[in-house]
């Protein structure tokens, strides 16, 4: 990877099983420094899984059974749920794809806000408020200060999520996960938000992660793309090289799937890719995307190498560029 | 698993129950009514009695083994027919208040509430010390008191189907309404209304033992499991046996009883909250 | 929100209404009243004398209409056993049953719900169906048959609480215990779902997220949602342990409302009878409103509306 800024998370052969299936296959990931890193897939292809594991979040039956992550060069991978829980809401943030139901019901805006940053920080309870009134005005919301008296149910579902953003980042994180942050959000909403989180990191330095299955949010804030397939990265490059060079068949059909305004002629179907992103019992070999792949070969079967098509454009595939 | 174990535990019970309610009377030696005020009190077999009294006898001298096995007879029939009367009162209640809505709704939903501000015990109470008591008044007593769960459960059940197709299709069909009922609404709660006749069975039961036990249940000299302890109740600190047998042989049956409601609860996939 | 309490506050009264209808018509199946009062050896000029002092010779309507408009004015009639007023009789009753009520409901919640809780967070682990388990065989046990175990066991082997009488508060331990396992199986099972429920719910992975502690996690952020069904249905439950106490004061011998009515009903007391159903049932009636209040405080989704 040519780039020069500090890598702040990198995943390496994550594994996640759930009872037979596994959900997610030796992903690996670099996030560095201020970049926008978007992964993308299709649902189902494991990339809330791979966030989950890496805040150590995941549900009841679900083992992460390999992997090493790296947070600012220190290896939290073996780290027990007291530890990660000093990172989590401090130095990691993280937000999730429901704003309406990720806030709980019975408490205040402020007093949720409040007790995250004192379980970090420590402090009074006015200080809390200060900083907690201090991110809300930050991520666009107009009086912060009744905000913080109100209940979730108050609130509509854009404004829920920036009161999440705006907790996520209360402790000043240096890398912020978001997991489809504007999925459950109205277009216009979405627009909105995805304009707050690119700012909000230009200011504060933040590093990144943009889970997304939808490659028109790739396209406006991306700096680098990881594609995900039924559990492994099968590319991963800079925004611009992905959307000009895309290698894996994959990442083409997903491409070609996509209107563009101007590319395609009026009469023209949408490519589509055949089949359904499968579910990878524990144990399979080879490139999960060879039933569907329209250049698959028996050597697909065995074990896929990772290939570079130039220093910071990786893809898994036997296929040549 | 557990889950398996426990309600192949229930199913013995009660069929080890039914067993001994429809031939332990003719098995036992001797009859539950039968006074022998020389062998009054006699301790069971393992604390020392004589082998002629399996089970020992109570204050009048009857042999407790035979009121025993005669009570189960009275438990599980007055269980079933109580369950069996408030089945229907409250089946037909739930079905016509989920179905109909609205007014009928309305209706049916204050009677349930007016039900249940009642205190229970005290108007069975009541009923039957004015009516006079016999297995008959108990179990229509019970069975006019104990429909309010069938009632819920029949009206929650009856909104949710009503408005899924089949039902529509029938009517649309120009079904009669009663068909409608009968053939389509009806069979498709009945498994939720399975659990709770199970579970009112055991209700049924525990509330005889109640009344029973307060002298206002089934008649002396019948030997229902409530009565012998309440009989048994003046003795119990120099016999404790005479009340901790029928008492367990109560615990027991309600037990089994209730771990077959659990059980067909699971199995038809019918776990609500609490 | 006003609206809602009306609403219920109009239909508390009408079930109010018919609860008079059924205790009054309750008393009155039994037949003639005065034979009751009089005894069996009462001539007929004795029994024609006591149906107008107590106003039987009127038709029914105007009984049930007397009865009503007096007890509004808080006057239920004269016991026909103890010759006082009902009122003052089960005035005098009425705090030691509310007081077992309450030791019975608080034993309960204090029992069931660390249970509960015990059990929703070992879901599926030995620990929880062991819970579960003894929730299954308290429902079972028949609470008469309980108190009599503890009779025994407490008044013959440890002579360390009283078995008898509420001479003072450790009088109400042992009665209160019993009339808790009438409610610690449903309480707990309402208790566990609800925590199950909530530890998988959206807002707690935020909170996981956020890096709150597990102890902030569970007994703040998940009780406080898991909270709101057990509390309506404890209020319920304090209602039915109030209609149950009349077996466990019968057993314990403790002078509550539910001892006397059971007296009043062996001897045919009517005006007894048919006061405490009244008595009972309004108090089950301001339970349900209280708990639907108290839901109300207690979800700030349910004040909006």
């Amino acid at each position: 990877m040519a780039d020069g800024l500090e890598p702040v998370l990198e995943v390496e052969g994550l594994r996640v099983r759930f009872g037979a299936t596994e959900a997610v296959r030796g992903a690996g990931l670099l996030v560095r420094r201020g970049e926008t890193h978007c992964l993308v897939g299709e649902s189902g292809c494991g990339k809330s899984v791979t966030a989950l594991a890496v805040m150590g979040l995941l549900a009841k039956g679900a083992v992460r059974t390999e992997g090493r992550i790296r947070f600012q060069g220190q290896d939290i991978s073996g780290l027990g749920d007291r530890a990660l829980g000093r990172l989590r809401g401090d130095r990691i943030g993280m937000i999730f794809q429901e704003p309406m139901t990720s806030l709980n019901p019975a408490y205040t805006i402020g007093s949720q806000m409040t007790e995250v940053y004192r379980r970090h920080r420590g402090g009074s309870r006015a200080a809390a408020a200060e900083r907690a009134a201090a991110l809300l005005g930050r991520v666009g919301m107009a009086n912060p200060g009744l905000r913080l008296g109100q209940f979730p149910h108050q609130l509509s579902g854009g404004l829920r999520q920036r009161v999440m953003i705006a907790m996520a980042l209360l402790c000043g994180p240096e890398l912020l996960i978001a997991d489809e942050p504007t999925t459950a959000l109205d277009v216009t909403v979405q627009a909105g938000i995805l304009r707050l989180l690119a700012g909000l990191q230009a200011e504060m330095g933040l590093a990144l992660l943009l889970i997304t299955h939808d490659l028109g949010v790739v396209a406006r804030v991306a700096q680098r793309v990881s594609v995900m397939y039924a559990g492994q990265v099968i590319e991963s490059a800079p925004a611009g090289a992905l959307f000009a060079a895309p290698t894996h068949p994959y990442t083409r059909g997903l491409l070609a799937s996509v209107p563009v305004p101007g590319r395609q002629r009026r009469d023209e179907p949408l490519g589509s890719i055949p089949g359904t992103v499968p579910r990878m019992p524990v144990g399979f070999v080879g490139c999960g995307f060879r039933d569907r792949c329209p250049s698959a070969m028996p050597d697909c079967a065995v074990e896929v190498p990772l290939r570079h098509r130039s220093p910071d454009h990786a893809y898994l595939c036997r296929l040549d560029a | 698993m557990t889950r398996h174990i426990a309600t192949g535990i229930g199913l013995f019970i009660i069929g080890f129950t039914l067993l001994v309610a429809l031939i332990g009377p003719s098995l036992v030696p001797h009859d539950p009514f039968t006074q022998d005020l020389m062998q009054r009190l006699q301790p069971p077999a393992w604390l020392g009695g004589s082998g002629e009294h399996l089970f020992g006898t109570d204050q009048l001298g009857r042999d407790y083994l035979a009121r025993l096995v005669y009570g189960a007879r009275i438990s599980l029939l007055i269980g079933a027919c109580a369950a069996l009367t408030s089945g229907v009162i409250g089946i037909t209640l739930g079905v016509l208040g989920g179905f109909f809505g609205g007014r009928v709704d309305d209706v049916v939903m204050f009677v349930i509430t007016c039900r249940l501000s009642i205190p229970l015990i005290l108007v069975a109470l009541a009923i039957v010390s004015a009516v006079g008591s016999s297995l008959t008044i108990v179990v229509l007593t019970l069975g006019l008191l104990l429909w309010d769960r069938f009632a819920v459960v029949a009206r929650t059940t009856t909104m949710q189907v009503r408005n899924l197709d089949y039902v529509a299709a029938a009517q649309a069909a120009g079904a009669s309404l009663w068909h409608v009922l009968a053939r389509e609404v009806v069979p498709n709660i009945a498994h939720h209304l399975v659990v709770v006749a199970t579970l009112e069975v055991a209700l049924a039961i525990l509330l005889e033992s109640v009344l029973s036990f307060l002298g206002l249940g089934v008649p002396a000299p019948l030997p229902s499991w409530g009565l012998m302890i309440a009989e048994g109740k003046d003795y119990m600190f120099f016999e404790p046996w005479v009340i901790m047998v029928p008492g367990l042989a109560l615990f027991v049956l309600v037990l089994g009883i209730n771990l077959v409601g659990d059980g067909l609860r699971d199995l038809f996939g019918t776990r609500s909250r609490g | 929100m006003g609206v809602f309490l009306l609403r219920r506050a109009i239909l508390a009264v009408l079930v109010c209404l018919t609860v008079l209808v059924i205790s009054f018509a309750l008393t009155r199946v039994a037949g003639d009243p005065a034979l009751a009062v009089a005894g069996p050896q009462a001539t007929a000029a004795d029994l024609a004398s006591i149906r107008t002092a107590y106003g039987l010779d009127r038709p029914l309507p105007a009984q049930f209409l007397d009865w009503v408009v007096a007890a509004a004015h808080g006057d239920l009639g004269r016991s026909y056993l103890f010759r006082e007023p009902v009122a003052n009789l089960v005035a005098a009753r009425l705090p030691v049953t509310l007081t077992l009520g309450l030791v019975g409901l608080s034993f309960a919640i204090v029992i069931a719900v660390p249970l509960g809780m015990l059990a929703a967070l070992n879901e599926g682990r030995p620990l929880d169906r062991i819970v579960t388990g003894f929730a299954l065989l308290g429902q079972a046990l028949p609470s008469f048959w309980l108190a009599l175990i503890l009779i025994i066991l407490f008044g013959l082997r440890w002579q360390l609480l009283p078995i008898a009488g509420v001479e003072d508060w450790t009088g109400y331990v042992l009665p209160g215990l019993v009339l808790s396992f009438s409610a610690i199986p449903a309480l707990m099972r309402l208790t566990r779902s609800g925590m199950i429920e909530a530890m998988g719910s959206d807002y707690i992975r935020t909170a996981r997220a956020g890096g709150l502690s597990r102890l902030s996690i569970v007994c703040k952020h998940a009780a406080r949602n898991a909270a709101m069904p057990v509390v309506a249905i404890a209020a319920v439950q304090l209602g039915f342990m109030l209609g149950g106490s009349i077996v466990i004061e019968a057993v314990f011998n403790l002078p509550g409302v539910g001892f006397l009515a059971w007296e009043s009903i062996s001897k045919n007391d009517f005006p007894v009878v048919q006061a405490v159903v009244l008595i009972l049932a309004l108090i089950y009636i301001g339970l349900t409103l209280g708990a639907d209040l108290l839901n109300a405080v207690l979800d700030p989704r349910l004040r909006a509306q």
